[in-house]
């Protein structure tokens, strides 16, 4: 276990190195930097840019800024961006809380649909209902997350039943606690049933053809000759075992927990990390962005370590040995 | 053992191979509704695609300045001697309220449709008065029209796309996946970082790389390159597992003992076992290139005005207040959702065809 840990946290650390560094690569193609936009404007003296480039250290080659970077890094320090002139750790996690709430609020209601909706279509194979309900599944599956989002601000707009987009009211700021927190609800209902409806309908299939697959095992048909129950067999035998891949979803969830949608955050107007990236890469403002990528990145790896972790603790089939040999 | 030879039917004997044709026929009479409607949905945006000049009933670029963000216009039947000018009609636009780019139809004038029509498949008589069968944009321009132009990008990315990165892909994955040890140790790995990119933002990052002033063609072509890179590394490490697993084949070690070269053996035998799971993975992956092209043009990166494409026909629609007043800003989102759908049942019907092994 112990040599398992390790070798996975040394495999991290070139595999770090390289996203890092790519993405550092690409923001240094991209004609241009954080000043060009500057330079345009006759207000702005050339030495104040020539200032403001030595003061970011844009002027220096692209090794010695990545090294630079890096070196900050190990301080724990990611930086000051460009276009807020705030700690980047502190922007990052300013909006990090909206991004986590979203994603945890889509995942509870994908979750809660998929998994009993793909335990009862399986139960009933070939039914009419399975039929009906794993088409519109597949449907659901093809209809673009943020076309969903287009059609969420369209109902929202025609019923007035749901605010038009944005995290909070602008009178949020005057609002009491309660009522604050109503107001965050209420503009969170429509983004997480969008975003929890796109991933919805993959879990149900997943969990719908796990189910069949374990329903056809020979331990089944044990538990079957011996006598238990239908409902018990469905309980303790299939639905214990088809539930692992969900465990190793669960770890990769951990990832998606900060990335966010950026487009769902765009066209909802969302004021979360998605929306904030989105910005900065089309801004490149490099130590936002290469802020966002490390902490993506990191997460990332952990949530896979985790979900493999968790793997073995509850597959008796998997262990660490056949694990490190992958 | 008998000594005696064993019988080789003659070829008289075999049945006729069957003709292309018979053979299509035979796969549409064996395949589910889905997938038949994939079919016929794929063949009328592919053809959108390639006859756009001849299918879309007016210019894309034509801006008819009077008729801003006019609304669909309802089709009549013509009756009795009126059929002389065409079966169909409509009644043309006039604003109402300038300010709210209110219409409604004026009901003094009649606009006649015609089939085959100055080489169109169908357009009003007279081009000054158009039949806007999916409304206008915000200048005046046919929505149907453009929607048919931009067929071309979204249909074509995807195929363009996937051909590049598989290529790249079956061709790394193999060589990697045959040789084994260290070679295959450091490709690997470079796909392991590949694939860990954060591939939104990254796609993002590069595609502000290409310069706006270029022609849509060559944009099309270098999202197509961006997307395409990003997209290799994952479906060369599958196919590196497959060839890891026929590297001890017999059908490979056959070819090792008749003294094959390590390159003819990886052409000749390994690469082509794994066509049929790349062409599955590769019509599964398609959605992929549209979705991504639609991303970058919605957020006003991809696809340029005044050229179409599906995704920056849709972002007229990121502003709330033209889904409020003119809905129909959100039909291109129709378009390609039914052209990724109408992908993912294709690839899960050949899924099904192809490999019942891994058939959910």
């Amino acid at each position: 276990m112990l040599r398992f840990l390790i070798r996975r946290l040394l495999l991290m650390i070139p595999l770090i190195l390289g996203i890092t560094f790519i993405s550092f690569c690409a923001m240094s193609l991209v004609p241009g930097n954080f000043l060009t936009g500057l330079k345009m404007n006759p207000h702005i003296s050339p030495e104040v840019i020539g200032q403001m480039e030595a003061e970011f250290g844009l002027d220096r080659p692209l090794l010695v800024r990545y090294f630079r970077w890096l070196w900050e890094v190990l301080h724990l320090n990611l930086g000051v961006s460009l276009a807020y002139r705030v700690d980047v750790t502190g922007l990052i996690a300013s909006r990090a809380l909206n991004t986590a709430i979203l994603s945890l609020a889509s995942m509870l209601f994908s979750w809660a649909l998929a998994i009993p909706i793909g335990i009862i279509v399986a139960v009933r194979q070939n039914s009419i209902l399975d039929r009906v309900l794993s088409f519109v599944s597949f449907l659901g599956m093809s209809v673009p997350a943020f076309f969903l989002a287009f059609l969420a601000m369209d109902f929202a707009l025609r019923t007035g039943w749901f605010p038009v987009g944005g995290s909070f009211s602008p009178d949020y700021a005057d609002l009491d606690m309660w009522n604050g927190l109503a107001d965050r609800v209420n503009h969170l209902i429509l983004p997480a049933a969008v975003l929890g409806l796109a991933g919805m309908a993959s879990l149900m299939r997943l969990m719908r053809s796990q189910i069949l697959e374990i329903k056809g095992a020979e331990f089944v048909r044990t538990a079957r000759a011996k006598g238990l129950p239908e409902r018990l067999v469905i309980y303790k035998h299939v639905l214990r075992n088809a539930l692992n891949p969900f465990v190793t979803m669960a770890g990769y969830a951990l990832a998606d927990l900060l990335s966010g949608a950026a487009l769902v955050e765009a066209v909802m107007n969302l004021q979360g990390l998605g929306l904030l990236l989105l910005n900065a890469v089309r801004s490149l403002d490099v130590p936002l962005v290469m802020g966002s990528v490390l902490m993506g990145t990191v997460l990332l790896l952990v949530g896979n370590l985790l979900a493999d972790l968790a793997l073995v603790a509850v597959d008796p089939r998997v262990d660490f040995a056949t694990m490190a040999s992958q | 053992m008998s000594a005696l030879p064993r019988p080789t039917p003659a070829f008289a004997d075999a049945p006729p191979r069957p003709t292309v044709a018979a053979r299509i026929a035979d796969e549409w009479r064996g395949a589910q509704w889905p997938a038949r409607v994939s079919v016929i949905v794929l063949v009328i945006f592919y053809l959108f695609a390639i006859a756009s000049p001849v299918i879309a009933p007016y210019d894309p670029a034509y801006q008819y300045r009077n008729l801003p963000d006019c609304p669909p216009m309802r089709l009549h039947l013509s009756s009795g001697a009126e059929r002389a000018n065409g079966l169909f009609f409509a009644y043309p636009m006039k604003i109402a309220d300038p300010l709210a780019r209110r219409f409604v139809e004026d009901r003094s004038r009649k606009t006649y449709l015609r089939f085959f029509h100055r080489g169109h498949l169908f357009t009003t008589a007279d081009p000054n008065l158009p039949w806007f069968m999916l409304g206008s944009e915000g200048l005046g321009r046919d929505l149907f029209s453009r929607i048919v132009y931009g067929a071309r990008v979204s249909m074509f990315i995807g195929l363009v796309g996937v051909l590049i990165s598989f290529s790249l892909g079956i061709f790394v994955g193999a060589f990697s996946g045959y040789m084994g040890g260290w070679i295959d140790n450091l490709i690997m790995r470079w796909c392991e970082i590949e694939m860990s990119l954060p591939q939104f933002y990254f796609l993002l990052a590069l595609a502000a790389v290409i310069p706006s002033g270029l022609s849509p063609v060559v944009t099309f072509f270098m999202i197509v390159a961006i997307m395409s890179f990003i997209g290799w590394a994952g479906f060369a490490r599958v196919i590196r597992g497959m060839a890891a697993a026929v590297r001890s084949a017999p059908f490979v070690e056959a070819g090792r003992a008749l003294g094959g070269s390590r390159i003819r053996i990886l052409g000749r035998h390994v690469i082509p076992s794994m066509l049929g799971f790349a062409a599955i993975n590769a019509s599964l992956s398609i959605p992929g290139y549209i979705l991504g092209e639609s991303a970058l043009s919605l957020l006003g990166l991809g696809i340029q005005e005044p050229a179409a494409s599906w995704g920056n026909l849709l972002s007229q629609a990121m502003d709330p207040q033209n889904i409020e007043h003119y809905p129909w800003v959100l039909i291109p989102g129709l378009f390609i959702s039914a052209a990724v759908m109408a992908f993912n049942f294709l690839g899960d019907h050949l899924r099904d065809r192809l490999a019942p092994g891994n058939a959910r």
